[in-house]
């Protein structure tokens, strides 16, 4: 297993100029970019939607990798976003999963068969021509560069540690530092897109 | 009595309303009355359709689609658009998407009474999340697609577009 905060900085390095939707890492993201205003940090907006946001995105913008960092217990409220992101193909889609069989923003309880989903596969068979999963952090950051390197969409599985959040939501350290609607305008204002 | 080929709201001119409020994309998931206007679509070059198996998946596609600078429009049925509520309040709503959502109206009639609670739920369901709406029934109505665009741009929210079923209009 590897750590969150781990595989985003495995990643940082070969940005290059992508599309960020870090999802559920995205209080750590925040603190590792260097190019916020190409990011969509947009802390979880309604459960199961990061796959489309993310797919919309890439169509919207070829000309840019989009590189999203999903979540297990978002995919599995979703599954058939990957017949359609499958369907759509888009080449610049580069779709991370951060696995930690949980949901960790509640206490830690397991995602349904937690263990023994194969989402890897589960991505192959909506159609994906690839898929990676890495259980190690070594491993994925030396297959990082190819991977990036090769058209997409692809899917990359990745099994990180539970970081469990006990504290009241109420109680729980803001990590975002723009509201949502700011997000999507400094996005578009930084693609040039005019109001 | 009219005839019904005048009453009807006909593919073709929910097709031209698309074109002429510069529709980008289609984030849609086939409804009962949608078969005429998908094969429109799809010979559409100016149009992506961008199909879901579930209504829900729209509502984020086309938040990521307006934030990379296209124009989404989302066509669905009530059935699903009631299922779809936290998606409306999470992707559209809080992300200011000014995105006009076209809704088949399962159920919907004007004189008769309601048996379809698809159609029972449909106004109230909008009226909770405070997305206001407008029904079109026929093509005599078509330039409330047009308004609903507007207002969405003017008002950085989701509009809706209800669409009466009584004539079937999107059949052939």
């Amino acid at each position: 297993m590897m750590r969150i905060a781990e595989a985003l900085e495995a990643f940082r390095p070969h940005r290059g100029d992508a599309l960020v939707v870090p999802g559920r890492g995205g209080r750590y993201w925040v603190e590792q970019t260097t190019s916020p205003q190409f990011d969509a940090p947009l802390g979880d907006p309604a459960m199961g939607g990061h796959a489309g946001f993310g797919l919309g995105l890439a169509l919207a913008r070829p000309e840019r990798k989009l590189v999203l960092f999903d979540s297990e217990g978002d995919i599995l409220m979703s599954l058939g976003m990957l017949a359609t992101i499958a369907e759509q193909a888009p080449a610049n889609f580069y779709h991370f999963l951060l696995d930690n069989e949980c949901y960790a923003t509640t206490g830690g309880q397991p995602v349904p068969n937690a263990k023994n989903v194969a989402y890897d596969k589960l991505a192959l068979a909506s159609g994906y021509p690839r898929a990676h999963a890495f259980e190690e952090i070594g491993e994925f950051a030396r297959e990082l560069p190819a991977i990036l390197g090769r058209p997409g969409p692809v899917f990359v599985w990745l099994k990180v540690y539970p970081e469990v959040e006990n504290e009241p939501i109420g109680r729980r350290r803001r990590w975002q530092t723009r509201s949502r609607e700011q997000v999507v305008t400094d996005l578009r204002g930084g693609l040039g897109i005019a109001r | 009595m009219a005839e019904a080929s005048t009453v009807a709201l006909s593919p073709e001119t929910v097709l031209a309303q698309m074109k002429q409020n510069g529709v980008t994309d289609i984030v849609w998931l086939p409804d009962s009355e949608t078969n005429w206007l998908y094969l429109l679509m799809q010979a559409e070059p100016s149009l992506r359709l961008v199909g879901v198996s579930r209504e829900g998946h729209t509502m984020s596609i086309a938040a990521g689609l307006y934030a990379g600078g296209r124009k989404p429009m989302i066509l669905i049925q009530n059935t699903g658009m009631m299922e779809s509520g936290d998606s409306i309040r999470g992707w559209l709503l809080s992300l200011n998407i000014p995105v006009v959502m076209m809704v088949g109206y399962r159920g919907w009639t004007r004189h008769g009474v309601t048996t379809d609670t698809a159609a029972t739920y449909t106004e109230r369901f909008l009226m909770a999340f405070g997305l206001n709406y407008y029904l079109v029934e026929s093509d005599a109505d078509a330039d409330r697609i047009g308004t609903a665009f507007a207002e969405a741009e003017r008002t950085r929210r989701p509009v809706v577009v209800l669409v009466g079923d009584e004539y079937h209009g999107f059949n052939r």
